[in-house]
């Protein structure tokens, strides 16, 4: 296996953008990206994709084409789907694809049209199992409230600690101009808005979003020779669950997640201790405090007093989502993954303002669905 | 949804029939086509219907689709059970208060309306769930 760098970045702002539609938001993050890279469009050899559902979102599959048609492309083009794990398995496509020698320069990106539908909740619920859980009534809200409902049962966290999460995302979003959300919220906020799933509120839940995120992948040869400023990837990991919930051995830790990191940290002969900053996947925000668990980055159970402490926040022992996370800076489902490896190469490059953690190593966390697909991707300068 | 996508699944949604296994006696909600102990060999199994709740919540804000009728039917108890004999699924549960529900409740499934599309829409029936 070759490295593989990330050399250029580019996104477009994440948030309710009615005027925009999936293509010209794809658009607009891959040719900022390539212009982040210095290279020209002609450049690039293949595309990746992650996009959860062009089809019930906008009514428009075959992504793959019409995005390479809008950049003006006729490369290969691979739309790539895990819910809201497509776009960290995007990243990890082209990760496999320049690393085994195919391709030496790859765009990989995320985009999601949600507002295009009245109908966003009915969509998210086609990433559980439609046939038993969303007929019956299970909600994404719902999955993830359950999944609180048994972790504050067993280890005693409760609805503060979970608000903790929001608000401190909230407050790392005020500097990311690219957040859905530049709004600083307090507990009582959390506390005081509409309950949607108990124990879960809507200041628990990341927003709907629209927008894109993109990346340009480089093989080891060609980033030394285009790029100073190369971001290393330096441990890949995937893996699978049950798709539904209720057939996890322990409702209270994403199996999936705990494979997917063991062999990230293995490939990067690296282990939690090492990682400086960490964008991961908090949907709701129980899913941030099982994430900083299952990572290894506290134990079972300690996460809520973790994070009420302040060890989370940007000049913590471990600052996490100092972008705002999906809960701040937005959760357009495809470009999410990709989103989070942004901020990870900004964070590495120095280049994330007031947001610097001055990290040497960066872990992104991208799950789909409840817990069915993890992806955890490590960064190194 | 087509009609034929609700007939086929007749058996499992009103009777909750299974499979189990031949080879290694587990015992699968829903039915498998494969046991993950790597064995075919799978025979129809129902389930008694008798379980406790794993966890649970009360669902507020849900689809927007008005032609869902459970979803219009907010607040709704959601949980998932675990069955006696292994399997967990995840049902609603039906004629209880707020105060009743707690992890670990005992429960036993009932048979009730799930979905109703329209006035004209077929309706989808199967099982839900009340404290024993």
């Amino acid at each position: 296996m070759r490295k593989v760098a990330v050399i250029g970045v580019g996104m477009t702002k994440f948030g309710l953008l009615f005027e925009r539609d999936l293509s010209s938001m794809a658009v607009e993050a891959g040719s900022l990206a390539i212009n982040d890279a210095g290279i020209e469009k002609k450049d690039v050899e293949v595309l990746y994709g992650g996009t959860m559902s062009g089809g019930l979102f906008s009514n428009q599959e075959h992504t793959g084409s019409l995005l390479a048609d809008r950049m003006g492309l006729n490369v290969p083009s691979v739309r790539v789907e895990a819910a809201c794990a497509s776009g960290g398995l995007a990243l990890r496509q082209g990760y496999i694809d320049i690393a085994s020698g195919m391709h030496d320069i790859a765009v990989v990106g995320g985009v999601e049209k949600m507002t295009d539908t009245l109908n966003t909740t009915k969509v998210l619920a086609t990433a559980a199992d439609v046939e038993r859980e969303a007929v019956f009534g299970a909600t994404f809200p719902g999955l993830y409230a359950m999944m609180a409902k048994l972790h504050m049962h067993r280890y005693g966290t409760t609805e503060v600690q979970m608000a903790d999460v929001s608000v401190k995302n909230h407050a790392n979003a005020v500097h990311n101009k690219s957040a859905h959300f530049q709004k600083e919220i307090s507990v009582d906020d959390v506390m005081r808005s509409q309950k949607i799933a108990d124990p879960l509120k809507i200041l628990d839940a990341s927003p709907i979003s629209d927008g894109a995120a993109a990346l340009v992948l480089a093989s080891e040869e060609k980033a030394r020779e285009l790029c100073d400023t190369p971001v290393w990837i330096a441990g890949s990991g995937h893996a699978t669950d049950t798709i539904s919930l209720h057939d996890r051995e322990d409702i209270t830790t994403l199996k999936a997640t705990v494979a997917a990191a063991k062999q990230a940290y293995g490939q990067a002969h690296l282990t939690s201790k090492d990682i400086d900053v960490a964008e991961v996947h908090d949907c709701f925000t129980i899913a941030e405090l099982m994430a900083i668990e299952d990572l290894g980055f506290v134990k079972k159970g300690a996460s809520g007093k973790f994070t009420s402490e302040g060890n989370t926040k940007v000049g913590g022992k471990i600052p996490i989502n100092p972008s705002g996370g999906l809960k701040a800076k937005g959760h357009p489902i495809g470009a999410s993954g990709v989103a989070q490896a942004i901020e990870a190469v900004l964070q590495l490059r120095g280049d994330a303002g007031k947001r610097n953690t001055g990290a040497h190593t960066a872990l992104t966390h991208n799950v789909g669905g409840s817990g069915g697909t993890a992806i955890v991707h490590i960064f190194k300068r | 949804m087509a009609i034929p996508r609700i007939w086929r699944q007749i058996e499992e949604k009103y009777n909750l029939v299974g499979t189990l296994c031949k080879d290694c006696k587990k015992k699968h909600f829903p039915p498998r086509e494969v046991c993950s102990c790597g064995c075919y060999d799978l025979e129809k199994y129902r389930f008694l219907g008798k379980g406790e709740i794993v966890t649970y919540t009360v669902i507020r804000i849900s689809s927007e689709d008005n032609e869902d009728t459970p979803f219009r039917n907010i607040p709704y108890v959601l949980a998932i059970v675990r069955l006696d004999e292994g399997p967990s699924l995840t049902a609603q549960i039906v004629q209880c208060s707020e105060s009743e529900l707690m992890i670990g409740k005992k429960v036993e499934m009932v048979f009730r309306k799930l979905l109703e599309k329209g006035e004209k829409g077929v309706i989808q029936y199967g099982y839900k769930f009340r404290i024993a």
